[in-house]
């Protein structure tokens, strides 16, 4: 396979496991602004330890973990013990992905700042591959670990979706003081998912930022790209396990296809057209493009199905 | 030594209260739209981003002097917002109300991206520069004082405009119970529309004022859209006054906290004020429990 289509195969699976983690909390009604920092926080860290102390990108990632767990606790807890819902949550979780990206700015003398950051390369020539500063340079092998990394991600949502944790949450979702009055530990529970989803996410910016090998505080945390992740498994669908991946395959397609057509001439018409069809499927189709294809699939298995079971016996 | 210090600290405050003013605006519209339909306008910044093109084309590009060109811009943001509650707001009025806030920031995208189709990504500069005015030793820009009167006198008129007019009325009772209104003859819908474009005219008379200070680029929505939305939240979402409140305090936080580190600096910690104010009183500062 060419590098361009590996290059974009890569992308869809990277960007649909994350818009994934997202989906985790999106689904069960916490609908979070705040994951562009846990992102944010995945990259920068594995970056900033490797560049000031040479610390491989194995032992970034668990500091990265430990920094994000914090920061999803010291958010979460309050915002579930004091019942911070809907709107408050939305707008309290988009302060912080703000919170992550003017720190990162503000240190620009460590960070450098809105110019972003490259990890030192690791890289020696005729070399394609380091484990210890997990840099390679066959797409090849990028395709396989995202490709686990995304398997992983489908596994885990399978696991909450089978377990009774989910079926906890979507009645807190539902009715938050009906929820708790059954003996539900809303907060417990709300708090765990977080974790797991934050956790998911931060991993995907670890990864992100040893494929890309470039780091910028907008393309990693702040409103942009928590948008982004909100957005994209809106559009696939963030009800149905592989919709958060279709939304990433639809918006990148459709950035490269117009593109394609019509050349650098118009710089943000993908995102133009985007826009309109966002708020379209949010209209007209709030389940997203997987969602309305199922609910359509559905239907039609029942108009030919409906009159034999209808029949009397 | 410490002569020079105070007098530049309370350059700083006072800074900051000319930028709470302005601040105090920018949540107003966002507050009454609140308060009335129960939306959050995500997009509201993207809004005021609209009206400074508008100010700013038909001032440099068809040569219209600016008092002729801001209440042009001013009724044409009011015409968007009017816009956006009929086409957009008001097909998902009965949906899940995330789905208000959602669609909101569909028009974000939009609107950003647009801006940049049509307008390049280049930073546009109104060529008006108002003199500074120097008191003592420290210095203000003349045009932040204008901003912070007319903030001032636009939230006089809003408040008189709600408490003395009969629309207003109708307006307030409508955020009040919006059951039983359509009982007493008013109806939301018309009420919904006029509220809206209310919002828009204070979003376009903030897109006047900030273009006298800032230059006009397609992401200009983002550097102080999520500040208004926290100021919003932190008076309570739909209440002017704690809004108005709010908008002091945070600016305070940006100045001084700007003045003592760097300005990135202020706005974190308005930020993490803003969190730790959250787990206090989730309602805002001036919200019920």
């Amino acid at each position: 396979m060419g590098n361009y289509p590996l290059h974009l195969l890569i992308q869809v699976l990277l960007w649909g496991y994350v818009y994934t983690s997202w989906s985790l909390m999106g689904r069960l009604g916490m609908i979070s602004f705040g994951h562009g920092a846990f992102m944010g926080i995945g990259a920068y860290t594995v970056v900033m330890l490797w560049n000031h102390f040479g610390v491989s990108p194995w032992l970034g990632a668990l500091a990265a973990f430990a920094a994000t767990a914090a920061t999803a606790f010291v958010i979460g807890y309050p915002c579930f013990r004091f019942k911070i819902i809907g709107h408050y949550f939305a707008l309290v979780t988009l302060a912080l992905s703000e919170v992550t990206r003017l720190i990162i700015v503000a240190l620009r003398d460590q960070t450098g700042g809105s110019l972003g950051a490259t990890p030192d390369p690791a890289l020696h020539e005729g070399a394609t591959v380091s484990l210890a500063a997990l840099q390679f340079s066959n797409k090849l092998v990028w395709f396989y670990i995202v490709l686990v990394v995304w398997l992983g991600g489908l596994w885990i949502w399978r696991l909450v979706d089978r377990s009774m944790a989910r079926i906890a949450l979507q009645a807190i979702s539902e009715e938050e003081e009906a929820a708790a009055s059954i003996g539900i530990h809303v907060t417990r529970a709300k708090l765990r998912i977080t974790m797991i989803s934050a956790l998911m996410t931060c991993a995907g910016g670890v990864l992100y930022a040893q494929y890309q090998l470039y780091v910028n505080p907008d393309t990693v945390s702040g409103i942009a790209i928590s948008l982004q992740m909100v957005f994209g498994a809106i559009a696939g669908g963030m009800f149905a396990r592989l919709g958060p991946t279709v939304g990433a395959a639809f918006t990148l397609l459709l950035a490269e296809g117009l593109r394609y057509a019509f050349g650098n001439r118009f710089p943000a018409l993908d995102s133009t057209i985007y826009g309109v069809m966002l708020v379209l499927f949010i209209i007209f189709m709030p389940k997203g493009i997987l969602g309305a294809l199922e609910e359509g699939w559905r239907r039609l298995n029942f108009r030919f199905r409906a009159p034999r079971a209808a029949a009397p016996r | 030594m410490s002569d020079v210090f105070d007098i530049f600290l309370l350059e700083a405050v006072l800074n900051g209260l000319l930028l709470g003013g302005l601040l105090a605006l920018l949540s107003l519209g966002l507050n009454l739209i609140f308060g009335v339909i129960d939306v959050v306008w995500i997009c509201y910044a993207e809004l005021i981003m609209c009206g400074m093109y508008a100010v700013y084309y038909l001032h440099v590009q068809y040569h219209w002097p600016l008092f002729a060109a801001m209440p042009c811009a001013v009724a044409i943001v009011a015409a968007l917002g009017a816009a956006l509650h009929q086409f957009v707001i008001r097909p998902v009025l009965t949906a899940e109300p995330i789905n208000q806030l959602l669609v909101t920031g569909g028009v974000l995208f939009f609107l950003q991206a647009a801006a940049t189709l049509l307008f390049g990504i280049e930073f546009k500069n109104l060529g008006v520069t108002l003199p500074s005015i120097t008191l003592g030793e420290m210095s203000f820009s003349a045009s932040r004082l204008v901003a912070f009167c007319v903030a001032l006198a636009g939230m006089v008129g809003m408040y008189l405009f709600l408490k003395r007019s009969y629309l207003g009325t109708a307006i307030r009772a409508i955020s009040q119970d919006r059951a039983i209104m359509p009982l007493m003859g008013v109806s939301p819908s018309r009420v919904f529309v006029i509220t809206s474009a209310l919002g828009g005219a204070l979003a376009g008379l903030a897109s006047c004022l900030l273009v006298l200070q800032y230059d006009v680029h397609p992401a200009i929505g983002l550097s102080f859209g999520p500040i208004t939305f926290l100021i919003c939240v932190l008076g309570g979402l739909g209440n002017m006054v704690g809004g108005f409140i709010a908008a002091f305090l945070f600016a305070q936080f940006i100045s001084v906290g700007g003045f003592f580190f760097q300005l990135e600096w202020g706005y974190v910690f308005s930020f993490i004020f803003f969190i730790a104010v959250m787990f206090w009183r989730p309602r805002g500062i001036l919200g019920g429990k």
